[in-house]
């Protein structure tokens, strides 16, 4: 198994879905289309390419992207051949929404609410999609570089004490 | 075996008071100051590195049991000084509350470290910037970690406070207002 065989399979599947692909240190990377990553993710689990076994689900921001800010990266796994691909999907700032994989792996489920939790990306179809890590009641999304990290929580403290 | 007799110490300093022939008379609180002033009973809160240090300071090099605070009790019932060792985070903070509500009174708060003082070096989303943003403290010990001497020198300050605090202060109105802004009731 090979990078080129399974880009070449996706895309046979898929004509019209990957955007992009690269290869940063070896490992197979595309970027699909963000309604299309349900069903790329469900060909590769249940095709002969056997890539069935879910890494991680993770989010991501570019502020200075405005099309692509928001994004979601899968990792995926061949247990068999010890096969991994990287899949990234982007969206623009409103309507951060993409499909649910809970349907395909249950495992997808602490991710993705833990995705939701830190930037905010709603996935369509999860069965509890709130916060797991935060307090309920946080009223932002920590991962998104939209506030002051430092300044944003200290009221009382001497800067000069802690050598800024 | 040693032939060292345990020596019974006469000459501890008494209360201010009254003396004469066989009578000695002095403020109930005194008496009271006194009583909890040696027989604090810690709830080690401990959540990190401060935490280990404050277990240094029960062993036996340290010894917090020459305090009287021979008992660490993990939980709220009959403890009365709270020793707040660590990093508190926001979604702990309630618990670490929760805690303290269930403490009786009267109760003494130990914020130990610069974590459980101010957030110490921990300036994020997760971390609660001092547990007197949810509770009352009495004594901060400084500290990253403290030293075990430092945890000591913090319970002697709240032994000093509870010796010299009336027994009506936690009937004051001004301790009842304390304990409205942090929306915790008596």
């Amino acid at each position: 198994m090979t990078n080129e065989f399974v880009l070449e399979a996706i895309t046979r599947e898929f004509p019209e879905t990957v955007i992009s692909s690269s290869e940063p240190y070896g490992m197979l990377t595309i970027e699909v289309k963000k309604d299309d990553i349900k069903k790329v993710i469900h060909y590769l689990k249940d095709s002969s390419l056997e890539i069935n076994f879910l890494t991680d689900i993770c989010g991501i921001h570019y502020p200075e992207f405005p099309d692509k800010e928001i994004g979601v990266v899968y990792h995926l796994h061949n247990m068999v051949a010890n096969f991994r691909i990287r899949l990234k999907v982007f969206m623009p700032r409103e309507n951060i929404e993409v499909d649910s994989l809970t349907e395909l792996y249950a495992g997808a489920n602490w991710m993705e609410r833990e995705t939701f939790d830190f930037y905010g990306i709603k996935f369509k179809g999860h069965p509890d999609l709130r916060a797991i890590l935060n307090m309920e009641d946080l009223g932002y999304h920590p991962m998104l570089k939209e506030y002051r990290l430092e300044d944003g929580t200290r009221t009382d403290k001497n800067d000069s004490m802690f050598g800024r | 075996m040693s032939d060292q007799k345990p020596i019974i110490r006469t000459d501890a300093p008494a209360p201010d008071g009254f003396e004469g022939e066989g009578f000695f008379a002095t403020k109930l609180s005194s008496v009271i100051g006194m009583a909890r002033k040696f027989s604090l009973w810690p709830l080690p809160f401990a959540t990190s590195c401060c935490g280990i240090e404050f277990m240094a300071t029960l062993n036996p090099t340290y010894d917090a049991s020459r305090f009287g605070m021979e008992r660490n009790s993990f939980s709220p019932r009959q403890a009365d000084m709270l020793m707040v060792c660590g990093t508190i985070s926001k979604k702990l903070g309630p618990v670490l509350k929760e805690v303290y509500t269930q403490m009786a009174e009267p109760k003494w708060v130990v914020a130990v470290g610069a974590c459980a003082s101010s957030g110490g070096i921990f300036d994020t989303y997760s971390v609660l910037q001092g547990i007197d943003k949810i509770i009352p403290v009495d004594v901060y010990v400084p500290g990253c970690p403290p030293r075990p001497e430092q945890i000591i020198e913090g319970v002697m300050q709240v032994q000093a406070l509870a010796e010299s605090e009336s027994i009506r202060r936690r009937d004051m109105p001004e301790y009842q207002n304390l304990l409205d802004s942090y929306n915790i009731s008596n």
